[in-house]
């Protein structure tokens, strides 16, 4: 077939619906894929098929009645969902947290970020195509996390933990114990996972140079997180506001150059790193002392007479997933006037098209798994 | 080097696969219905309510605080009233449905009499949808001893606030 | 021991030619054979998929199946009665009869190349002249049923599928075909009882360079002929739901699935017997040899399976291409070198003839491999 008879053979694009059932969207997203031959041409994310109505129920409800929703966001780290709301609402009040209330939360935020990194590269290498085994690793070492969570707070993954000015309750015994054993074992994990993928060459070659999003892009549509480092920005909110008692710590912020899956991919785990770091220094420092303050205390046993002052205030922290806030506005009754949330996976979950267009079918699915997105947090 | 990556990477399964018949560790499966987990003591799934001497006493008094207080507000509570139809202090009727709690334990939290509580229980599979997971008060009142079974460190806790108050000035518990 | 079954066989032919005429003794001995391999061919496929699921349920710290009869043996059965007792499922706007035709017509030349593999000495159903060309071209032909099966389903996930299918199969049975050539240079026969015999005495073909090469090379081609990872492309569950059987459900379903199985056991086996000396091999009788060769490969296929992610679509095609076709070539040259020249020097001058391929090929191809990356912290 010579040049010219092949430019005027007529070829049609074919349009793939990609979710809302389908094994690889992290739950009910949906991918509408315009194709030219494998090839993307298109790309039409279509959301809310979770949609649970988050923000407007927290309008009905006392402060403290949405923090077990806050549990059901992002479901893999409840700890940093609670965080960021107890957060925001102590801004809102004005409420002390005692010295050990703020190490026993850091702990907490640290050990969900390892939970939650984990837990995405196993599931970004079965969207590789990895039949589960880096997976079951993850939630092998997870488990052990879960299990910590449990023992103090009753629950594994709702944990529904924070308390407004405190946390619901201290330690249980034998809990620093165990933060003290994953801080020896984790890293022993964290270099089999890495033996076991960061060297591979079909993750290398699947994921370098895949889905790239480039510095200028990034900032210009409000990615946060990891995903904004590994694009190449210095950016972290644990630096930057130095929120709660960070700024004591001792940690660094890696950062990609290219901006692609492996960037991603690389740029968490050196993030569970520093997490590991910052965990050993909140052990040896935490202090004594009441694990909640008196009038924090009082609010959470009679939560019709939590009464922020009248205002408007938004809280955030450096959630896994990148800057998680909550927009709170009060009227000074004991219900917020009004909620909302700032997810980091609904905003960093914006730019998908970009990334894709141009890649392969099979590297959108790569992509959006490394975005890490939790459709809770996506459609509240 | 191409092609080593890879074989670490298998260095790593093929570990693993013996690993698996050496150590617990590598192979974290508890099989279920025959070995169980011990439950952590904070553990909390449904709430249940508490009695000291007899059922017909519990320690609720109806004041409908975890009602209120409830996020996905599955309890209903009627206060029972005597002949006259003066209001008692105990529940008349005192529903939860299952179906609808979300496990947060506020109303543990909140209840000023210690009267509910977050159970161990969790093998709770029932055939209908609606009427069978909806617990009267018949099924959730549970003796306080069974409630220092599951979680002593808070019961000896609450149990010595409880004597406390009633060695002071012992008001009649009455009705 | 190690003419058991072959004189079991005869015993019957012998038992049986008393008072019957010489044609029915012929029908019988044929159809012994048949129904050995007929019985043998889903046997294996059961139990490899239970090999399989415990295997890599070792590699992923679980147990695999235990409940149904001891180390849950019965646990193909009852995948059997499941798969029976499901509802068939016929997409409404699906091709009924292709629909229909597919899973069982893939089924046909997955039994049939059973037909030239030897098992044992004299354990070969048909000692045909032309073994490994008909073994070569009856297991491509399970691509076009797949295609059918893509085609027929009218969904686009398995259209997407079959196509891959194709295009996979058009790439990698060219080096496969080549892999096979040095051997057949060398013993100067397609016959595959010809081919074991020339093995004789630890002549094993894998213990020359260009045996290992090609060892290699067939064994990699062979894996990516039955489409098992990492070049399940054509039924990646994370991209295309499940390629061309996704609209299969039931016995169908399960048909696909024992093609796989047995075209895994057969390209096993056919590998054992080209590279690795078939059924020789000392003590043990030689159809044993057979079986534990092929099921260690086999293993091999499975430890893949548990490790790797899966191949992207133009880097499988590039891997083919641009990596195994111009090796497979230069084998055939290492392997005539081999030929040419007396016993020390022909092992020397093959083994840098595959060196410096291998040499040229990685350098010529490093401008696509991935690269190793460095990342580095922000400063504060």
């Amino acid at each position: 077939m010579t040049e010219e008879n092949l430019s005027t053979l007529a070829t049609q694009t074919l349009e793939v619906s990609l979710g809302p059932q389908h094994p690889s969207t992290h739950g009910v997203f949906r991918m509408n894929a315009t194709l030219d031959g494998e090839t993307i041409v298109k790309l039409k994310p279509v959301m809310g098929y979770l949609h649970r109505n988050h923000e407007k129920l927290a309008e009905d409800m006392t402060y403290l009645g949405s923090m077990p929703y806050t549990d059901r966001l992002d479901y893999i780290c409840s700890m940093t969902n609670n965080f960021a709301y107890a957060l925001a609402v102590e801004k809102l009040a004005g409420l002390e947290v005692p010295e050990r209330a703020e190490y026993i939360r850091i702990i907490m935020a640290e050990l969900t970020r390892l939970v939650n990194h984990t837990l995405l590269i196993g599931f970004l290498l079965n969207d590789l195509g990895a039949f589960f085994t880096p997976v079951l690793y993850a939630f092998r070492e997870r488990e052990k996390i879960l299990d910590l969570f449990e023992s103090v707070s009753g629950s594994r993954m709702m944990c529904n933990y924070f308390r407004f000015g405190g946390v619901k309750i201290d330690f249980s015994p034998g809990f620093l114990e165990g933060v003290k054993s994953i801080i020896q074992n984790y890293p022993k994990f964290l270099d089999e996972f890495e033996k076991l993928l960061s060297e591979n060459e079909i993750l290398m070659a699947r994921c370098q140079n895949v889905g790239v999003l480039s510095k200028e892009l990034a900032i210009s549509a409000g990615i946060s997180g990891p995903m904004l480092r590994a694009s190449g920005v210095p950016y972290d909110i644990r630096k930057v506001d130095g929120y709660s008692i960070y700024n004591r710590f001792n940690f660094r912020v890696p950062i990609g150059e290219v901006g692609d899956v492996y960037d991603r991919y690389y740029v968490r785990i050196l993030e569970m790193r520093e997490s590991i770091k910052i965990l050993a220094q909140a052990v040896k420092e935490i202090p004594e002392g009441p694990f909640i303050s008196p009038k924090g205390a009082a609010g959470a046993k009679a939560p019709r007479t939590f009464k922020p002052p009248k205002g408007q205030v938004y809280g955030r922290i450096e959630a896994p997933k990148g800057e998680l806030g909550f927009y709170l506005v009060s009227d000074g009754s004991p219900k917020p006037y009004r909620y909302h949330v700032r997810p980091p996976s609904f905003i960093n979950l914006t730019i998908l098209e970009d990334m894709c267009i141009g890649n392969k079918i099979a590297d959108a699915i790569v992509t959006l798994g490394s975005v890490d997105i939790v459709l809770g947090e996506v459609d509240r | 080097m191409f092609g080593f990556g890879v074989l670490k990477g298998m260095l790593v399964t093929i570990q693993n696969f013996f690993a698996s018949y050496f150590s617990k560790d590598h192979l974290t499966t508890v099989q279920y219905p025959e070995e169980r987990l011990s439950a952590k003591e904070r553990y909390r799934n449904f709430p249940f309510l508490v009695y000291d001497q007899a059922p017909e006493d519990p320690r609720c008094v109806a004041c409908d605080i975890c009602a209120k207080e409830c996020p996905p507000k599955c309890i209903t509570i009627v206060r029972d009233s005597d002949a006259e139809g003066k209001p008692l202090k105990r529940p008349k009727s005192f529903d939860i449905d299952y179906s609808i709690c979300m496990n947060c334990g506020i109303c543990e939290e909140v209840c000023p009499f210690d009267a509910i509580f977050m159970d161990h229980e969790f093998e709770l599979a029932e055939y209908g949808r609606f009427e069978d997971l909806m617990y009267h008060k018949d099924r959730l009142l549970k003796p306080n001893d069974h409630f220092k079974k599951i979680r002593p460190t808070d019961a000896t806790r609450i149990d010595a606030k409880l004597a406390a108050k009633t060695q002071k000035p012992a008001p009649p518990v009455g009705n | 021991m190690d003419q058991l079954f072959v004189n079991l066989k005869h015993s019957i032919l012998i038992f049986a030619g008393n008072f019957l005429p010489e044609w029915a003794v012929i029908l019988i001995s044929i159809l012994i054979s048949v129904t050995a391999i007929a019985v043998f061919g889903p046997v294996t496929m059961m139990y490899l998929t239970l090999l399989e699921r415990k295997f890599v349920g070792r590699i992923q710290n679980r147990f695999g199946p235990n409940r149904v009869g001891k180390w849950g043996l019965l646990q193909p059965l009852a995948d059997g009665v499941k798969m029976l007792t499901k509802e068939d499922i016929v997409p409404k706007g699906a091709d009924h009869f292709a629909h229909f035709l597919a899973p069982v017509a893939i089924v046909i030349p997955a039994l049939l190349v059973f037909a030239v593999v030897p098992f044992g000495r004299n354990m070969v159903a048909v000692d045909l002249s032309i073994g490994i060309l008909f073994f070569l071209a009856l297991s491509s032909t399970t691509t076009i049923w797949i295609f059918v099966a893509a085609w027929a389903s009218r969904n686009k996930f398995s259209l997407l599928g079959g196509l891959r299918s194709v295009a996979q199969m058009v790439s990698y049975e060219i080096p496969m075909v080549l892999s096979v050539v040095p051997v057949l240079m060398v013993v100067g026969s397609f016959s595959t009882v010809a081919i074991v015999e020339a093995q004789s005495g630890w002549n094993w073909f894998v213990l020359t360079p260009w045996g290992l090469i090609g060892f290699v090379l067939f064994f990699l081609t062979g894996v990516a002929e039955v489409n098992r990872t990492p070049f399940d492309l054509p039924e990646g569950e994370s991209e295309i739901v499940a390629g061309f059987h996704t609209e299969y459900s039931g016995m169908k379903f399960a048909l696909f699935y024992m093609a796989e199985f047995m075209n895994s056991f057969t390209i096993s086996a056919i590998v054992s017997t080209v590279y690795l000396g078939g059924w020789q091999g000392p003590w043990l009788p030689g159809w044993l040899w057979l079986l534990i060769k092929s099921y260690a490969l086999i293993l091999v296929m499975m430890w893949f399976r548990g490790t790797l992610p899966r191949f992207r679509v133009d880097q499988l095609m590039g891997f083919a291409w641009k990596f195994l076709l111009p090796l497979a070539l230069l084998n055939i040259f290492a392997a005539g070198v081999w030929l040419a020249f007396a016993r020390p020097v022909n092992y020397l001058l093959s083994a840098i003839i595959v060196a410096l391929a291998l040499f040229i090929l990685y350098f010529a191809n490093r401008p696509d491999m991935p690269k190793k990356r460095v990342y580095r912290y922000a400063v504060e």
